[in-house]
């Protein structure tokens, strides 16, 4: 049973990875810029959720402000930061974004304090299930529901809408898809809008699981989803989805093994280091251009 | 000259040759490396190490500069391997390899760090005398390579990579000395720090000092040597001189990056040029 529980809290926060990291591939994906700001719209996604929740005694209000809120935020870093930037080479506004990051992560611990901010009722956290013998709280349950949601909607949106079909074009091929009378612009806001929707859920749901949020709380996504996204291959949301369970498990196991001396994020990045070498182009990537 | 600036300008040494070695790597070969702090902590650990061992001053300093190499190397392998922003992810990596590694470790002092390093003997003034002349040698070595063929070839790569192949130049084996001259000069401000401190710890080799260090490098100038040595000293005084700025360093930090790359992507080096020049742009 050990073995069992330990693949279940692999998978939970595989799940949790892959929510993270999603937003981030979509935007690599159209832009090749690695969007490391990306932690502090999750970081802010988390906040409003805190924040609302506290104030109104709803958390499923306060997950609902924060995903319709960082949409904004996520459409205004791209027209500020990253539009004017784009014909520098791609470290350029990697770096702007990493300054970004640090800027926002300093301005958090300003506005609401180094120690964070707890949900004062945090009903789903202490609801626990029994499912076949694994003991798992309503969070834990959320999370997974919505990773496969987000994954089966995703998978839908961009194979049987007009816009997805629109998205995947100017990923592939920007100028023809512009020649074919798409607007790439669009499509780039709308990239911004939902990965950033997406990172305002996973992080209203990670704040829920450790029932507290902290200026660091980006810090996972900064540098784990980061190694998520070059794990998948370039800008693939199935290759995301397949690192992320992937990182999961091997963390949880890892920690077992080898945790005596490595900690949990020098496991992933030992694991990432060693995938690289052996496969530059990640798990299910092709070749880079 | 009180202690406090004593200790003040052994830090601007200190940063100016991370800085400054960091701008060779990132900045003349284009290899964005945001695991600069690795090094620096890998090069402190190893002084530390034989100090205690050996009690040897050169002995510690050349066996950082060693110990920052090899490491160094080792990642300049996988720069081969990917290249550009997914190599800035293995080095972020790397960072949190280090640090992740050194708190497990027993023998390393895990979460407490090494304390009670032995004295370089030299007396606080004497250290920053050593601090500053190899601070200056930094600079010197910097402004030599970068007119030198070295230097030359390093921006070929950093320009085009396959371009430069058709021109004969091995890019591989110039990243890798770009790494192997970077990470030695990071791994002897470790050295340096040992002895300033004589007290270590994995958190003063954290990521976001990799990240301080890509800001003034990128604040500088990416490139320029003088620049990055201006804004080294520049961002090391800023939060001493204003309580404001200490208070939020990463906030003022993270705000001029985002700034300057905005602005001036060329860094201050490119506005000091544009201004000798008398563009009205």
């Amino acid at each position: 049973m050990y073995y069992v529980d330990l693949a279940v809290t692999g998978l939970s926060f595989g799940c949790m990875y892959a929510l993270m990291a999603v937003g981030l591939t979509l935007v690599y994906g159209l832009l090749r810029i690695l969007h490391i700001a990306h932690a502090a719209v999750f970081a802010l996604g988390a906040y409003i959720t805190v924040i609302v929740a506290n104030a109104s005694g709803s958390i499923l209000l306060g997950l609902l402000a924060a995903i319709a809120f960082t949409p904004l935020f996520g459409m205004a870093i791209y027209r500020v930061l990253y539009q004017p930037l784009l014909s520098y080479r791609p470290d350029v506004p990697m770096i702007a974004s990493v300054g970004l990051l640090v800027l926002m992560q300093d301005a958090f611990r300003i506005a609401f304090g180094e120690q964070g901010v707890t949900f004062q009722n945090n009903v789903y956290l202490f609801e626990i299930f029994d499912i076949g013998g694994e003991r798992v709280n309503a969070v834990q349950i959320a999370i997974v529901v919505c990773t496969i949601l987000v994954f089966i909607g995703l998978h839908l949106f961009t194979t049987r809408t007009r816009i997805g079909i629109a998205w995947r074009a100017t990923v592939s091929q920007p100028k023809i898809a512009t020649s074919f009378g798409i607007d790439a612009e669009r499509v780039r806001y709308l990239c911004f809008a939902i990965g950033s929707a997406l990172a305002a859920l996973a992080g209203g749901l990670v704040g829920l699981l450790d029932n507290l949020v902290d200026p660091v709380i980006g810090y996972v996504v900064s540098y784990k989803a980061l190694a998520i996204i070059v794990l998948g291959g370039l800008g693939s949301v199935r290759g995301t989805l397949i690192a992320s369970l992937v990182l999961g498990l091997i963390e949880s196991y890892g920690t077992i093994f080898i945790g005596s001396w490595l900690n949990r994020d020098a496991i992933a990045f030992v694991a990432l280091i060693v995938l690289l070498l052996v496969r530059p182009q990640g798990l299910t990537g092709v070749r880079a251009p | 000259m009180s202690a406090y600036d004593v200790s003040v300008l052994s830090v601007i040494g200190i940063n100016v040759i991370l800085a400054v070695s960091l701008n060779m790597i990132s900045g003349f070969c284009g290899q964005i490396s945001l695991g600069h702090a690795a090094f620096y902590g890998a090069g402190a650990y190893a002084a530390a190490l034989v100090m205690i061992g050996s009690g040897s001053l050169p002995l510690a300093l050349l066996s950082g500069a060693v110990a920052g190499t090899a490491l160094g190397i080792l990642v300049g392998f996988t720069s081969l391997r990917v290249r550009s922003d997914f190599l800035a992810v293995t080095t972020i990596g790397i960072n949190f390899l280090f640090t992740g590694f050194v708190r497990k470790q027993a023998w390393l002092g895990g979460e407490m760090g090494i304390s009670g390093i032995p004295g370089s003997g030299l007396g606080a003034r004497g250290n920053m005398m050593m601090i500053l002349v190899f601070a200056a040698m930094t600079i010197a070595l910097s402004v030599y390579i970068g007119r030198s063929w070295m230097g030359f070839a390093f921006s070929a790569v950093s320009e085009d990579e396959d371009a430069a192949a058709t021109l004969g130049i091995n890019a591989g084996a110039y990243k890798l000395a770009a790494f192997g001259i970077g990470t030695a000069l990071a791994g002897l401000a470790g050295g340096l720090y040992t002895f300033f401190t004589q007290f270590i710890t994995a958190d003063a080799f954290d990521f976001i000092f990799s990240v301080m260090l890509m800001a003034m490098v990128v604040i500088g100038g990416i490139g320029s040597t003088w620049g990055v040595a201006i804004a080294a000293i520049g961002l090391t005084l800023l939060p001493e001189a204003i309580r404001f700025v200490n208070d939020y360093r990463l906030l003022v930090f993270g705000g001029i990056m985002v700034l300057v790359i905005r602005v001036a992507p060329g860094g201050l080096a490119a506005l000091a040029r544009r201004l000798a020049r008398g563009d009205a742009k």
